[in-house]
C-alpha cells in the first residue's frame, strides 16, 4: 500500500505516494527526477547518494522516503542559487575537483554540511568529513584543497 | 619557449559546472517513453552444465513482456581480441564462473523483471570447479573451454639477446617471486546502458562505455544489424579505468530484448553485479631472474608470469604481451626472456586496469632492482640512474623512446623529497622507497587487424562565425579528453577555448577507438589538430582571396587575426560583416580583425566550412610474435618517492608522502595532468596496502561491496607533491603524451621499497596487509 508523504525539498513542497519499501534515492530520482543524486551502490557504502536532510548529510540510499516524510531536504539541485554557483561548486570547478563527476554531488554536500557547522576546517576536519564519500579518481586532494579554499573564500 | 595562448594552463574543465550542479547526465539517468527494464539471470554456480532451463512461469507472470535464454540469442561468439572470441550472449551449455549470464528478462519495472527472474528454473550438473591456475592446470583437470588445452588460454614466449649467454657474463644474478591479487575496478558509477531499435531497423545504444567504436562493431557482429545502422552513444561516464572498454552481455541483451519487443530497454548493474562482471586487473605470479654486474650494469632479465584470467579471454590476449613487454625500459637492458601463461578459472574474468598488465610486474621488478642495489651497496636513486634510458633509445623489444624524461624524473623526485638526507638516516619505523615506471600512449595497433585510423575529428564553424563545434566519437569518462580535446581545437584555430563547443562519445561523429591505453590525448589529440588547422587554413585562403594577402603572411591567435606584415585596411570587411548582422548586439569593434568576422566572410563565401583530421601512426615496433602489444608512438614515464611509518606492534602501514615526477611529453592542461597522477598514486596505493577480490568457496565473490572490498578514502590518501616533466614528444600533438597510466606503475613498488627500509622485510605478495607485516616480522625476529 502506497503512503502519502510530504517533502520539502530545495525549499519547494512536493506531496507523492511511495510505496513502504521505496529509499529516498529513488523516491528523489524516480518520483522527483531530481537526477542529480547518484546511485553507486545502493547500501551506504560509497557516498554517491548524499543529501543533506534536516541539516545533517545522510546516505539516501539507507533511508525509505517514508522515514523522510516531514524533513527539509537538499539535494545538488538545490546548492547554487540560480545561475550562481555556491562557494563550494566555484571552488570545484576552480581547482580541479571534478572528474568523473559521479561523486561529485555527493561530496559537495557533504562539504557544504561540514562548512555550515564550521567554518574554520583544518585538513583532517575536510579529510573527516569526506571520509564516507568514495571517490576514484581524484585520490581527493584537489577535492580537500577546494574545500579549504571555498571556506576562506565565504568568510571574506 | 613556444607560446601559447590555450594550451599548457589551467583552465577549468568543460563539463566541470554541468558535474558540480548535477546537471550531468549519466546514462542511469536518461529514460524513454514505453520503456522497459531489464534483468539479469545470472548462474549461481562457477562451473556446472544447463540441462534445463524452463522459463514459462517467467513468461506468465503479469508485466512481463520478453525473456529470453541462449535457445532465442545469437550464438555469435564474441570478446575483445578476435583470436579468442569466446564469450556468448548467454550461456549455452554450461556456466563458467558465479555470474555467468543465463537468461534475461524484460518488464515494465524493475521490480517485476527481478520477479520474473527469480521464477526462471534451470537445472544444473555441477562440475569440478578451479578458483586458482594451480588446480586448473593440474593433469586431469576438466577443460573450462574446450580450445584452451590444460586450461591454458594463451601463451607467449619471447626472447631479445641471448639471456643465458648473458648471465654468464654478470657478477651477481638474484631471482624473485611476487604475486598481487585480483583488484576491482570500483568505478563510482555501476554500468548501465537503455537500447532502442526503432521500427526503421535502427539500433542505438547509450551506455556507460569506454569504447563505443569497439562496442558498435560487436553489437553488429552479434546482433546482425548492419554497422551504419547501429549507433553507440556515451553519455557521461563516471569512472572506467579499464573493466568498460569492452562490450559486455549487458549491452547486448538491452538491445536484444529492444529487438523482440520494439520498445526501449534499459538495464543497469547493481554493485554486486560489477564486482561479478569485473574484467578488471588479472592476478600475476612473476618469477623474476635479473643479472648485474658488479659496476651495477643491467645485462639480464628472465621473466616468467602466469595469469590468472578468470572465465573468459576478455582482454587478455593484450594483458599477457603487456606483463612481459612493459618490462626493460626505462632501463638500458640488452637481453630480456618472457615467458607468459594465462590461465582459465572458474572465476569473474579479468581484463585491463589502469596499466595494463604491467602493474604488477614493475612492482616485482622495482623492488627486486631494489635488493640488488642493496647487495651492491649502491644507493637505489644511483643505481637507476646508471641504467637509465634517455631520448632516442630504443629497448631490446624495439620500443623507441622518441622523448623520454626519465632521468629528469627521477631527479626532480629525488630533490623533491629530499632523498638525501632521509635515505638510510630516518628512524625506525620510518622508511623511503624510490621507483620509476613507462606506459605506452596509445596502443600502436587497433585490437582487431585493421587499416583503420584510430581517431578522426571534424570542426563546423557556426554560421555567425562565433561557435566552433567540434565532433569526435572519443570518450570522455572522467579523465578529462573533452576539455584536453576543446582546447587543442581553440589552439590549432588560433580561437578561444569558450568558444569550441565539443560533441563527443557518439559513434555518429567519427571513428574513435575510444578512451584505453592512454591514447586519446596523443590520438584523438592529433586528429583534432589537424581539424583544427584546416578550419584555420579555410578561413585565412577565403581572407586571403578577400585581402589580397597571402596565406603566409596571416595567422590567427587569441581570437584575432595576425597581419604579420603590418597594418591592414580591413575597414570594407568589417563594414559588410556589421551589416550582416544589423540589429545584433555583438557587433565587433577594435582595431584588430576577429576571426569571428573572417570565419563569417568565410562562411559566405563557402557556406560549409567544415575541417576534418584523422590520424592513426606508421609503422611501428618489431616483426617479431607480439611486437604489436607495447608498441606505441610515444611513451610516459614516472618516478615516485614514498615514505612510510610502519607501526612495529600492529605492522600498519601509514603512508606520509609521495612525491610524483611525470614526463607526459607537454601538460595541455596542468591541472588534468596532476589529477590524473594524484588519481593514479590512489588506486596503487589502494592496490598496495588494502585491495584485494576475495572469493567464497563456492567461487562467489566474498567481497562485492564497496564497504568490504576497501578502495582508499580521504583518510588513506596523503597529498602528493606532483612535479610536471616536459620532453617534447615529436610524435605527440603540441609534444603532448600520456599521464593516465604510466603515473600509477611506480607507486606499489615505491611503498615497498618504503616498507623495507622502514622495517627490514620484504613483502613479495600483496595487499601488503598488517598481517603480512606481522608475520614478516616474527620471521625476521625468529632468523
Amino acid at each position: 500500500m502506497k503512503q502519502i508523504i510530504t517533502l520539502t525539498v530545495n525549499k519547494e513542497i512536493y506531496e507523492i505516494a511511495v510505496a513502504p519499501n521505496r529509499t529516498l534515492t529513488q523516491a528523489l530520482r524516480e518520483d522527483l527526477n531530481l537526477l542529480g543524486t547518484k546511485e553507486g551502490c545502493g547500501i551506504g557504502d560509497c557516498g554517491a547518494c548524499t543529501v543533506i536532510l534536516d541539516g545533517r548529510p545522510v546516505n539516501s540510499c539507507l533511508i525509505l522516503a517514508v522515514q523522510a516524510n516531514g524533513s527539509e531536504i537538499t539535494t545538488i539541485e538545490g546548492v547554487a542559487n540560480g545561475r550562481d554557483l555556491h562557494p563550494l561548486q566555484e571552488a570545484f570547478v576552480e581547482h580541479g575537483a571534478i572528474q568523473c563527476g559521479f561523486c561529485t554531488p555527493g561530496m559537495v554536500l557533504s562539504a557544504k554540511s561540514l562548512i555550515e557547522k564550521n567554518q574554520n576546517p583544518t585538513e583532517l576536519e575536510i579529510r573527516e568529513a569526506l571520509s564516507g564519500n568514495l571517490c576514484r579518481c581524484t585520490g581527493y586532494q584537489k577535492i580537500v584543497e577546494a574545500v579549504k579554499i571555498a571556506s576562506e573564500n565565504m568568510k571574506k | 619557449m613556444k607560446e601559447f595562448n590555450v594550451i599548457n594552463s589551467r583552465v577549468p574543465r568543460v563539463d566541470a559546472r554541468a558535474k558540480v550542479t548535477g546537471d550531468a547526465r549519466y546514462t542511469a539517468d536518461l529514460s524513454m517513453p514505453n520503456m522497459l527494464y531489464g534483468a539479469l539471470l545470472q548462474s549461481p554456480h562457477a562451473h556446472a552444465k544447463i540441462l534445463n532451463i524452463d522459463t514459462s512461469a517467467a513468461k506468465k507472470l503479469i508485466g512481463v513482456k520478453e525473456v529470453v535464454t541462449a535457445k532465442e540469442a545469437s550464438p555469435i561468439k564474441f570478446g575483445l581480441s578476435p583470436a579468442r572470441y569466446d564469450e556468448m550472449m548467454f550461456c549455452m551449455e554450461k556456466v563458467r564462473y558465479v555470474g555467468d549470464e543465463i537468461a534475461a528478462v524484460a518488464a515494465v519495472d524493475p521490480d517485476t523483471a527481478m520477479e520474473a527472474i527469480s521464477l526462471i528454473k534451470v537445472d544444473y550438473e555441477e562440475l569440478p570447479a578451479y578458483f586458482n591456475i594451480f588446480d586448473a592446470m593440474k593433469e586431469g583437470a576438466m577443460l573450462i573451454h574446450d580450445d584452451y588445452p590444460g586450461n591454458i588460454n594463451a601463451e607467449v614466449h619471447q626472447e631479445f639477446g641471448n639471456v643465458e649467454e648473458a648471465f654468464k657474463q654478470c657478477d651477481y644474478i638474484r631471482t624473485d617471486k611476487f604475486v598481487n591479487k585480483k583488484q576491482d575496478g570500483a568505478f563510482i558509477e555501476p554500468q548501465a546502458c537503455l537500447a532502442n531499435y526503432d521500427m526503421d531497423g535502427n539500433l542505438i545504444l547509450y551506455s556507460s562505455t569506454q569504447a563505443p567504436h569497439y562496442v558498435q562493431r560487436i553489437l553488429s557482429m552479434v546482433l546482425n544489424v548492419p554497422i551504419g545502422k547501429v549507433r553507440v552513444v556515451k553519455p557521461y561516464v563516471g569512472g572506467g579505468f579499464g573493466p568498460k572498454a569492452s562490450a559486455s552481455t549487458l549491452e547486448l541483451t538491452a538491445c536484444f530484448l529492444s529487438m523482440k519487443t520494439g520498445r526501449p530497454v534499459k538495464m543497469v548493474f547493481n554493485r554486486e553485479q560489477v564486482f561479478m562482471h569485473s574484467r578488471a586487473r588479472h592476478q600475476f605470479f612473476h618469477e623474476l631472474t635479473t643479472g648485474v654486474k658488479k659496476d651495477g650494469t643491467l645485462v639480464a632479465l628472465k621473466n616468467t608470469c602466469y595469469l590468472d584470467g578468470g572465465a573468459y579471454s576478455s582482454f587478455g590476449i593484450a594483458t599477457i604481451y603487456y606483463a612481459g613487454s612493459l618490462l626493460g625500459a626505462p632501463y638500458k637492458l640488452p637481453n630480456m626472456k618472457y615467458d607468459g601463461y594465462r590461465v582459465c578459472t572458474n572465476t569473474p574474468t579479468c581484463g585491463a586496469q589502469r596499466g595494463h598488465g604491467g602493474v604488477a610486474a614493475r612492482a616485482a621488478w622495482e623492488q627486486q632492482l631494489d635488493i640488488i642495489a642493496e647487495e651492491l651497496k649502491m644507493d637505489p636513486v644511483e643505481f637507476r640512474l646508471k641504467n637509465i634510458m634517455q631520448r632516442g633509445d630504443v629497448t631490446c623489444n624495439d620500443f623507441n623512446m622518441s622523448s623520454l624524461g626519465m632521468k629528469e624524473c627521477l631527479e626532480a623526485v629525488r630533490d623533491g623529497s629530499e632523498w638525501g638526507k632521509k635515505k638510510g638516516k630516518l628512524p625506525k619505523g620510518k622508511g623511503i622507497g624510490v621507483a620509476c615506471g613507462f606506459f605506452v600512449s596509445g596502443a600502436g595497433y587497433p585490437i582487431y587487424r585493421s587499416d583503420t585510423f584510430h581517431s578522426t575529428a571534424m570542426i563546423k564553424l557556426s554560421e555567425d562565425g562565433g561557435t566552433a563545434d567540434l565532433y569526435t566519437a572519443s570518450a570522455e569518462i572522467g579523465q578529462g579528453s573533452d576539455t584536453i580535446l576543446s582546447m587543442i581545437a581553440a589552439e590549432a584555430m588560433g580561437i578561444r577555448y569558450e568558444n569550441v563547443k565539443i560533441h563527443s562519445g557518439d559513434t555518429d561523429f567519427g571513428v574513435d577507438l575510444g578512451a584505453y591505453s592512454s591514447r586519446q590525448t596523443l590520438m584523438s589529440g592529433h586528429a583534432v589538430k589537424m581539424a583544427g588547422e584546416d578550419v584555420k587554413r579555410q578561413v585565412l585562403g577565403v581572407l586571403s582571396n578577400t585581402l589580397k594577402i597571402p596565406i603566409e603572411d596571416m595567422d590567427i591567435k587569441d581570437g584575432f587575426i595576425i597581419f604579420k606584415k603590418g597594418n591592414v585596411d580591413f575597414s570594407g570587411l568589417r563594414s559588410y560583416y556589421i551589416k550582416e548582422h544589423r540589429g545584433w548586439t555583438d557587433q565587433p569593434a577594435g582595431d584588430k580583425l576577429t576571426f569571428k568576422e573572417a570565419a563569417r566572410i568565410a562562411y559566405l563565401e563557402k557556406g560549409v566550412v567544415v575541417g576534418g583530421g584523422a590520424y592513426k601512426p606508421g609503422e611501428l615496433g618489431g616483426k617479431y610474435k607480439g611486437a604489436t602489444v607495447g608498441t606505441s608512438p610515444a611513451y610516459g614515464c614516472s618516478a615516485q618517492v614514498v615514505e612510510v611509518t610502519v607501526d612495529m606492534e600492529t605492522g600498519k602501514i601509514t603512508v606520509d608522502n609521495m612525491t610524483d615526477a611525470h614526463d607526459c611529453g607537454f601538460a595541455i592542461n596542468r591541472t588534468n595532468v596532476e589529477g590524473q597522477m594524484q588519481g593514479s598514486l590512489s588506486m596503487g596505493l589502494g592496490e598496495a596496502l588494502f585491495e584485494e577480490v576475495k572469493f567464497d568457496p563456492n567461487g562467489k565473490v566474498a567481497n562485492a561491496t564497496l564497504g568490504e572490498y576497501r578502495i582508499p578514502t580521504a583518510l588513506d590518501m596523503p597529498n602528493v607533491k606532483t612535479i610536471i616533466v616536459e620532453s617534447d614528444e615529436p610524435n605527440g600533438p603540441f609534444g603532448a603524451k600520456e599521464v593516465g597510466e604510466g603515473a600509477i606503475m611506480p607507486t606499489i613498488p615505491a611503498i615497498l621499497n618504503a616498507v623495507y627500509d622502514a622495517v627490514g622485510v620484504r613483502i613479495n605478495e600483496l595487499p601488503i596487509t598488517s598481517e603480512r607485516i606481522f608475520m614478516a616480522l616474527k620471521d625476521k625476529e625468529k632468523k
